[in-house]
């Protein structure tokens, strides 16, 4: 049957303008509408998030000691973490701005939680960098401040490009959800029966009152942010890839990275999307929103990210072979397809290299087994490829009387599982506190189907095989 | 606190609600084409073409925009620049003080910040959002125009209005229900 459900449509089911309001209004102004189940993971959430802050805890008491790097592996877990989740929230902005300027109307639908997890995604990435620098109290002097020390940051660096970069997209980011949940606002203000649900969602609404005249400022805003938030997005990661590309290190000195860690991190963040779309349509009764269609045409972009991906590998090894550096090939031979680390190196070929390929079948696009499976295979391929990339590649220098193997320390697992914990804290706490789905857009996206007269009535929701 | 007498007081529209967004946009062309000018239409989520049926255009925001992508934009390279060439200059590895490729992300980032913070706050400051009172609100069923509903209010500012006439336009153009509200 799943050949057949493939075509299914964006919005499915007997629907109008206020059977949407309900089905997403619902989560956030009707507390029955979560189980046990909703509480159990805030808890797993709350924990993790206690462990964050003690490793942290710990961290600023003890030092970066407590870490696993070394020298010459000075960048280990934390770099490792930082990009990984830094990339997860990739996908995000991208269904958002770059889906929204190709007039990709089926992203209406995903973008509300799809941003949200950017901006926590972004949250927890921000972390590592920050305590890496071992002095956290000093952060301020990342950015540039007249201060009697007579210093500047030097602007010659990825490093405070990244500094830039990633604060930039942080707050870009908070501002792009902030405004697209506006008229979302006004609409539980309307709804909410609470009276102090009412008074929240009235201060947040800020009077909005849906006329043409303010639409059609926010048409224009909305539009603007999307195209400048296009190039951001791209520019974000490749400045977070100039981190490595731009040094000499064998394995990290590839031109190839800025397009490779953008597709990499698109890959992750819809295979995130996946992981937290497919729960939360079944648990909350959302599949005539979040339809199979859906998730075939993200299963379709994992395909096609997956494979640049793979490509990237491909130009890896051929630029090792080419670049005619010795030590960029005795790293591939001897760090990365042979010795110690080889394992991580062929986990991630498996991973991000050939389990998406499953989804040149339709099959595999709309069942629930193959999607969490392959999303969550590349979850941990992509870091695998951080990994791959940054501790390992430092491990083999240039001279050899420096190598060490590196090894991560306990404090480093603790924070990488706060940090999910985290993650899934704010995810639950978002998905109860505000509306998850886009309430206007999906509106704008049912008319605009009502007048295609693609939409058929009356059609039942599809259970997920 | 003494009543402010400059108040608008008395009557402040006359509001139509319709069932779909087609018959809204066709109730304000019409509306528009009987001489009306100072009326507002109230949807859920935006309806394109209803600012050309308002005869509204307004580009305030894209200006606001670009201006403030240049200020980030010069901003954003003048810091640099007065840092590594005027107050602290220092050789790196024998770059130019004014190294430009080097400048360039943090430039660009500064006008991406600008031009996005100009956009969303322009947005609100033209909308004179946040406005927590507005006379609309007390229409009848307005709690209905941010869920399913869609209004048309033509205020009695306008210089031909006449309620009766109001009235009798809109039902002819399919509204459920029309009624009047005060400030």
């Amino acid at each position: 049957m799943a050949d057949s459900r493939i075509n299914d449509l964006l919005i499915t089911g007997d629907q109008n303008y206020a059977t949407i309001d309900h089905s997403v209004g619902r989560l956030v102004l009707d507390s029955k509408a979560h189980s046990i189940a909703w509480f159990k993971w805030l808890i797993v959430g709350v924990m993790g998030s206690g462990l964050l802050m003690v490793s942290i805890a710990w961290l600023i008491f003890q030092g970066t000691g407590t870490w696993g790097n070394n020298i010459p592996a000075a960048w280990g877990f934390d770099i490792v973490n930082f990009v990984w989740w830094i990339g997860i929230g990739h996908a995000g902005t991208l269904i958002s701005a770059i889906l929204l300027l190709l007039r990709q109307q089926w992203r209406n639908s995903i973008n509300r939680f799809s941003e949200a997890m950017t901006i926590f995604a972004v949250m927890c990435a921000g972390l590592y960098p920050l305590l890496h620098t071992g002095r956290p109290w000093n952060d301020y002097w990342l950015f540039p401040y007249p201060n009697i020390l007579g210093m500047w940051p030097q602007f010659r660096s990825p490093l405070l490009w990244d500094v830039f970069a990633v604060s930039t997209y942080f707050s870009v980011s908070l501002v792009f959800w902030f405004v697209g949940l506006v008229p979302d606002f006004a609409t539980l203000r309307d709804k909410a029966t609470n009276r102090y649900a009412k008074l929240i969602f009235a201060l947040l609404a800020m009077g909005w009152r849906g006329s043409a005249k303010h639409w059609h400022r926010y048409e224009q805003m909305y539009y603007i942010l999307a195209g400048i938030s296009a190039p951001l997005v791209l520019s974000v990661h490749s400045i977070v890839s100039f981190d490595f590309a731009i040094s000499i290190v064998p394995g990290w000195n590839v031109t190839v990275f800025p397009p490779y860690f953008v597709a990499g991190a698109v890959f992750a963040g819809f295979a995130m999307v996946i992981i937290w779309g497919i729960p939360l349509r079944k648990y909350y009764k959302l599949e005539h929103l979040i339809t199979n269609r859906h998730m075939d045409w993200m299963a379709k972009i994992l395909l096609a990210t997956g494979l640049i991906v793979f490509y990237g590998y491909f130009l890896e090894v051929f630029y090792s072979w080419y670049s005619g550096n010795s030590y960029e090939f005795k790293l591939l031979m001897k760090t990365r397809f042979d010795g110690m680390y080889a394992k991580f190196y062929w986990a991630l070929i498996f991973c991000n290299g050939l389990c998406p390929q499953i989804f040149w079948w339709n099959k595999a696009r709309t069942s629930t087994f193959w999607l969490i499976f392959v999303s969550i295979m590349v979850s941990i391929g992509m870091w695998l490829e951080r990994f791959v990339i940054i501790p390992m590649s430092l491990t083999n220098n240039y001279l050899p009387s420096s190598d060490k193997p590196y090894y991560p320390s306990f404090w480093d697992l603790a924070m990488f599982a706060g940090t999910l914990g985290f993650f899934t804290m704010l995810m639950i706490l978002f998905i109860r506190f505000l509306p998850t789905i886009n309430i206007f857009e999906v509106k704008d996206l049912l008319f605009k189907m009502k007048g295609k007269k693609e939409f058929v009535e009356g059609q039942e929701p599809v259970e997920v095989a | 606190m003494a009543h402010d007498y400059s108040d608008p007081v008395g009557l402040y529209a006359t509001v139509g609600e319709f069932a779909t967004p087609e018959m809204l946009e066709h109730a304000t062309e019409e509306a528009r084409h009987a001489g009306y000018t100072v009326m507002d239409a109230y949807s859920p989520f935006p309806l394109h073409g209803m600012s050309e049926a308002l005869g509204f255009r307004d580009t305030k925001v894209p200006w606001t925009v670009i201006i403030f992508g240049i200020i980030g934009l010069t901003c954003g390279y003048t810091l640099q620049f007065y840092t590594s060439v005027i107050d602290y200059p220092m050789n790196v590895g024998g770059k130019p003080l004014n190294s430009i490729p080097a400048f360039i992300p943090v430039t660009y980032e500064c006008t991406i910040l600008f031009s996005a913070f100009s956009a969303a706050i322009g947005m609100f400051v033209y909308n004179r959002l946040p406005m927590p009172y507005h006379p609309i609100f007390n229409a009848k069923n307005f709690e209905r125009a941010s869920q399913d509903r869609f209004f048309l209010a033509i205020e009695a500012k306008d210089p031909n209005y006449d309620g009766e006439a109001i009235e009798k336009l809109m039902r002819s153009n399919g509204a459920l229900e029309v009624s009047t509200c005060d400030y």
